[in-house]
């Protein structure tokens, strides 16, 4: 055998790795299989055939507006909504029939719901305990899971003598140590504050790495769930508007909607006017005529919208001097710069443009110095390339 | 600057004094001649354990007051059992058809005249042809204090996070696991301030026991108001004082109760 130290670079490694790029699961076949689900409550429909495949080792975030339905969703693999129509597969078993208690599947809930009538160890212990295991393999087991979470020395104490972060790790733990073949997360970290929530979501990806478990996690918070999850599905109105990663879903939106949802974006309606050598051309009534790289065929006259986020759109002094400038600066739209709200890292300009319409620009303040900056009422060119646009169909 | 509410004023002092002394004076009075040596409850004759030891030495009164823990207890037992269900359905159960007219229902003996409960109770018995006794009074005290049972539980039981019962089922526990694992040890202590309140309140009802009662089996309440028609005597005094400190000492455990059951529940309420 070769000595400890390879091993333990190669761990570091693979941690380094693992934070800064979610590991993409290796094995292909679905775990969960979600065909065709609906659930009404009265008229309203919360989850509207809406179909999904999650595969074994994936962390799967559920992303939408309140409402949306993606809690209604976790609540049905949960078993505590049966679905109106449709089949949840579960390792290839239909397990609508299955109740609850008997599902291989486990539940972090929204506010925690730790029992307050016992203690930590106990709350732990608690989902062993029905499964009939052994006392001494209770013990080994809840000794490992407040480890897993840093609980150590709290064992005793009840949920009302625990902090916030505290809780959490309590609820996560309690739900992990059935060791599941799903853990769903509803909204895990909802209730901590920043930066106990930023460590958190280290927390839960290296957790989940470490124990090559299904997550399934429903936020609000698409920052949340762009960091922690290697795809994300995103909804709205009970339906999944796009599964993508979260690369993907931010580059390469598939709708108006998205695009709008997930970061911030700059939208031009128009029309389709030519399209040429992947390059189409569309005439908008806000911008004049924008030039985007395009593999899709699209017919004269389609009416799509053009998306480009914010970073993307760069800022040139208006003038002789920046007309010569780069051969990529296609699309340039002259305007005033209107507004300028400074974020520390970056720094957000509006510019008016001369039809009127707002666009945004947000630049990375690489220098301390303020060499760079335009100020209210500067005449500027706001530029972007032909590959920095997304075509959307309307 | 804004005036303080609650700050402590020469006025704010007399109120409290003289609303004390309204509520309390006659029990303090009552309690003190209850120590009083002389045969005249009017006049103080000086400290004595005199009408005590009389109590225990009267047949009659003994067994009317053994009667009314017998009732108290049973028809509080039975009650705090129907209620803690009545309060479950209601809060826990699915919406059913006439969910309204049953919670209604279970409230009319909180407002009905107990004269009218006491009336038509013992025309159904009398329809029945039930033999009036211990059973009798038992059953229409259950449906006096069944009520409030089902008002203090159902109180608790609502302000309990039902993510606390899914989370059990999620954790292994059938429904009914999760209930009695979970909801029933946070809410016992209502249940057991219920009970008590229930206790209470059959132990000092006249009205209702007295048209539900037979020969032979009068309460404490009874066998004292018949008494007292012949005239006051200090072992009544001496009864009574008995009653008061076991209402007292029930009354604040019952406080206790609810309140050590309010403190564990606040982790409970959604954040």
């Amino acid at each position: 055998m070769s000595g400890q130290s390879p091993e333990i670079d190669t761990a570091k490694i693979n941690t380094a790795v693992a934070q800064a790029t979610p590991m993409a699961p290796a094995d292909d076949t679905p775990l969960l299989r979600i065909e065709g689900v609906s659930k009404k409550f009265g008229s309203f429909r919360a989850v509207d055939r809406l179909s999904l495949d999650i595969k074994a080792g994936e962390f799967f975030a559920l992303l939408g507006p309140s409402g949306c339905g993606k809690t209604t969703l976790l609540r049905m693999l949960a078993g505590f909504e049966t679905p109106d129509e449709g089949r949840v597969l579960l390792g290839g078993r239909d397990i609508a029939p299955v109740l609850p208690h008997e599902r291989p599947v486990n539940m972090m809930f929204q506010n925690y719901a730790l029992f307050p009538h016992l203690s930590v160890r106990d709350n732990i212990a608690f989902g062993l305990k029905r499964a009939g295991m052994a006392r001494a393999a209770i013990d080994t087991r809840v000794g490992e899971m407040v480890a897993l979470v840093k609980l150590d020395g709290l064992e005793k104490r009840r949920p009302d003598q625990l902090s916030g972060g505290q809780k959490q790790r309590v609820a996560l733990a309690r739900s992990l140590a059935r060791r599941p073949k799903v853990l769903l997360l509803d909204e895990p970290l909802a209730a901590l504050d920043k930066k106990l929530r930023e460590s958190t979501q280290l927390e839960l990806m290296e957790l989940q790495r470490r124990l090559g478990m299904t997550f399934i996690v429903v936020t609000h918070d698409q920052e949340e769930a762009m960091t922690m999850a290697n795809r994300i599905g995103v909804m709205d109105a009970g339906r999944l508007e796009q599964v993508a990663t979260p690369r993907d879903l931010y580059e390469a939106p598939a709708s108006r909607w998205v695009a709008e949802f997930v970061g911030d974006v700059n939208l031009f309606d128009g029309e389709v006017t030519s399209h040429a050598h992947h390059r189409l051309t569309i005439a908008t009534g806000d911008a004049g005529n924008i030039v985007v790289a395009e593999h899709r065929q699209m017919a004269t006259g389609t009416a799509v919208s053009v998306a480009i986020r914010p970073e993307k759109v760069k800022l040139w002094h208006q003038g002789p001097a920046s007309d010569a400038g780069n051969p990529q600066a296609v699309n340039r739209l002259a305007g005033v710069v209107a507004d300028v709200s400074y974020l520390g890292g970056s720094t957000v300009y509006k510019v008016k443009l001369d039809s009127g319409a707002v666009v945004r620009s947000s630049m990375a303040n690489t220098t301390r110095l303020d060499i760079h900056s335009y100020g209210v009422g500067q005449r500027v060119v706001a530029w972007f390339t032909p590959d920095d646009g997304v075509v959307l169909e309307r | 600057m804004a005036r303080r509410i609650g700050r402590i004023s020469p006025f704010n002092i007399t109120a409290l004094a003289l609303g004390l002394a309204f509520l309390y004076l006659p029990i303090v009075i009552l309690v003190i001649y209850s120590f009083n040596a002389s045969r005249l409850v009017t006049v103080w004759g000086g400290w004595s354990l005199r009408w005590y030891h009389e109590f225990f030495n009267d047949r009659a009164m003994l067994d009317a007051a053994w009667m009314s823990l017998r009732v108290a207890a049973v028809s509080a037992t039975i009650a705090t059992l129907l209620g803690t269900l009545a309060a479950v359905g209601l809060v826990r159960g699915e919406r059913f058809r006439g969910r309204t007219l049953f919670s209604g229902m279970l409230y009319a003996p909180l407002v009905m005249p107990e004269v009218i409960s006491g009336l038509s109770l013992l025309l159904l018995f009398v329809a029945l042809n039930a033999e009036r006794g211990f059973w009798t009074v038992t059953i229409a005290h259950t449906t006096l204090t069944m009520c409030f049972v089902t008002v203090v539980v159902q109180s608790r039981l609502a302000s309990l996070d039902r993510s606390l019962e899914e989370a059990a089922m999620d954790l292994g526990c059938d429904p009914v696991q999760a209930f009695v694992r979970v909801t029933l040890p946070l809410i016992l202590p209502a249940i057991a301030a219920g009970w008590m309140l229930a206790f209470t309140l059959s132990l000092d009802d006249v009205v209702i026991a007295s048209f539900t009662t037979g020969p032979g089996s009068a309460t404490l309440p009874i066998r004292i108001y018949s008494e007292v028609r012949l005239g006051v005597k200090p072992e009544i005094n001496a009864i009574c004082t008995m009653v008061i400190a076991l209402i007292a000492v029930l009354i604040v455990i019952a406080s206790l109760a609810s309140k050590l059951s309010s403190s564990q529940g606040e982790t409970a309420a959604p954040l």
